[in-house]
């Protein structure tokens, strides 16, 4: 079954300033898939993950050309409306960052953005963003104490949980789960496998074995460059760059 | 058997540093109760139901210092309204809507000098401008339009300092959830900025209670009570004398009873400042809230 292209990214360079952070990239994600991106640090690939919610936007002397299309639509066009590109396009961090107020209105947060003001609706979303995050039996009982209250996996997941709350289609994951214990990682890595059902996903992480896990597909970046893009199992079994086969066999990185 | 480790050794020099230090640390404290003891002493005597809610009066003989506690309402409260707002809102435009830069930079440093100036220069600024040229006369108004010059540093630093200590995690994950600045500024920022915002207002609360040399210019001396409800806002208008300004007067008059009467009036305001202060900062400290 061939699946839909959900973005798609046309010969996209960014440059902080002189400095040429991504270069000439072009790839195109699937919906309803995961897809993966690994590099060493410093590779641009968490860069890379920010354009395409336009959360680079708040970086100072960032010059982007080319064109990143979400649904046929180019997010970089004159006309768009980053609200709205952002209930779109959600987006997970590598610490988690809940606000500093209740379980519920973390969840609530973004629903309240985007005008949502009746409380059953918003009891409504709490209760199904918080099902989705596979959470909700853990927080049920205290959803008016503080999210900093929780565990790192816990803080997690209630990330996610509020990025799902806005009902996104896609969802960008930025090394969510480096700061995590294992048992964190693995319910989370699980997480991804239901969310992907629902959603597109697009994940960024240093650990291989986790793209290995949970991705469909999985790009590698070197330098601002992308090396190589294809199947998951393909490109680990069968690298066809010598950069990409030295990096995934652990000579460097 | 010279470098035994069991051999103790004893050091003069140590013995010394460590009782000069403990009567360093011993007076500082010593010095506090020391001077509330003898300014209860000699004032707690004064302080009577008659004397907090009368007001000074020849003709039916009474002492009292109802109107200068209502003055000092009156200038906090003012002071405050206008001072607030625009502190906080020079804070969240310097922290939140520029680039830290040269201009950031200039009224920082503009805010700390501000912060410096001797308060009398604020009350000869406040006399010559307020109540010479805007024709505001001696009043409590031109009391507090002085005073928030001179409160507005305190609240705009320590708003800015608080603000600083927001983690920019709060700031990307709300704007990766499509909110706009205020609104971010509104639901996140501030009120975890508040427990800076409330220090910041309590200490200009406390510097205004305590400041006479640039009311004695602005606000005059008058000690009497509004009229009637009708007068409130007029009263404004008139001169009014606050606390400390009534304890320099009455100092100076030789009527010390008076004046350390209100020295413990005064005593118990700023303790009681100080209880707010702890109270109010731990109870909207929403970041705190980690098990």
């Amino acid at each position: 079954m061939e699946q839909k292209t959900k973005i798609s990214v046309k010969d996209l360079n960014l440059f902080y300033g002189e400095n040429h952070a991504l270069k000439n990239v072009s790839m195109d994600m699937k919906e309803n898939a995961i897809t993966a991106f690994i590099g060493p640090s410093g590779c641009g690939k968490s860069t890379f993950l920010k354009t395409l919610n336009r959360m680079n936007d708040l970086v100072d002397n960032v010059k982007i050309t080319g064109q990143v299309l979400l649904d046929q639509e180019d997010i970089y066009g004159a006309n768009v409306d980053t609200t709205t590109l952002r209930k779109k396009v959600g987006m997970v961090f590598q610490q988690p960052n809940p606000f500093p107020m209740s379980i519920y209105d973390n969840i609530a947060y973004g629903p309240r953005v985007h005008g949502i003001k009746d409380k059953h609706k918003l009891d409504e979303i709490v209760e199904e963003s918080l099902r989705g995050a596979a959470i909700f039996d853990e927080v049920k009982d205290r959803l008016k104490k503080s999210a900093l209250s929780l565990s790192g996996g816990q803080q997690q997941r209630i990330c996610i949980a509020r990025a799902l709350a806005v009902h996104p289609d896609v969802l960008l994951m930025d090394e969510p789960t480096s700061a995590l214990d294992p048992i964190s990682t693995s319910k989370i890595e699980d997480l991804m496998e239901e969310l992907k059902k629902t959603y597109t996903v697009v994940i960024v992480t240093h650990n291989m074995q986790q793209a290995v896990r949970v991705s469909d597909d999985t790009a590698f970046f070197l330098l601002g460059e992308m090396i190589e893009y294809g199947d998951t199992k393909n490109l680990f079994a069968y690298p066809q760059d010598k950069r990409t086969e030295d990096y995934i066999t652990g000579r460097f990185g | 058997m010279k470098n035994s480790i069991c051999v103790k050794r004893k050091r003069v020099s140590d013995y010394v540093m460590y009782g000069l230090i403990y009567t360093c640390a011993a007076s500082s404290v010593l010095l506090l109760v020391g001077i509330i003891l003898y300014v209860l002493a000699k004032g707690a005597g004064q302080i009577h139901f008659g004397f907090l809610t009368n007001v000074t009066s020849v003709l039916r003989g009474t002492v009292g210092i109802a109107g200068n506690i209502v003055n000092t309402l009156y200038i906090i409260v003012i002071t405050m309204l206008i001072a607030t707002p625009i502190g906080i809102g020079a804070a969240v435009y310097l922290n939140e809507y520029t680039k830290p830069g040269r201009l950031v930079s200039l009224i920082e440093f503009a805010t700390e000098t501000l912060a410096g100036i001797p308060s009398i220069i604020f009350g000869l600024f406040g006399m010559m401008f307020f109540a010479q040229t805007l024709g505001l006369g001696y009043s409590l108004l031109t009391g507090s339009f002085t005073l928030t010059l001179m409160v507005l540093p305190l609240i705009t630093r320590n708003t800015q300092e608080a603000l600083k200590t927001v983690p920019d995690s709060y700031r990307t994950g709300a704007i990766g959830l499509g909110a706009g600045k205020w609104y971010t500024i509104r639901t996140i920022l501030l009120p975890s900025a508040m427990p800076g915002m409330i220090t910041g207002v309590i200490l200009a609360i406390g510097k205004i209670v305590g400041e006479s040399a640039a009311l004695l210019f602005t606000a005059g001396s008058a000690y009497t009570l509004p009229k009637g409800i009708s007068d409130i806002l007029t009263k404004t208008l008139s001169s009014g004398g606050t606390l400390t300004i009534q304890l320099y007067l009455s100092a100076q008059k030789g009527e010390f009873e008076v004046a350390f009467g209100i020295a413990v009036v005064l005593l118990v305001i700023v303790l009681l400042i100080n209880g707010a202060t702890k109270l109010l900062t731990k109870k909207f400290d929403v970041n705190r809230e980690k098990k």
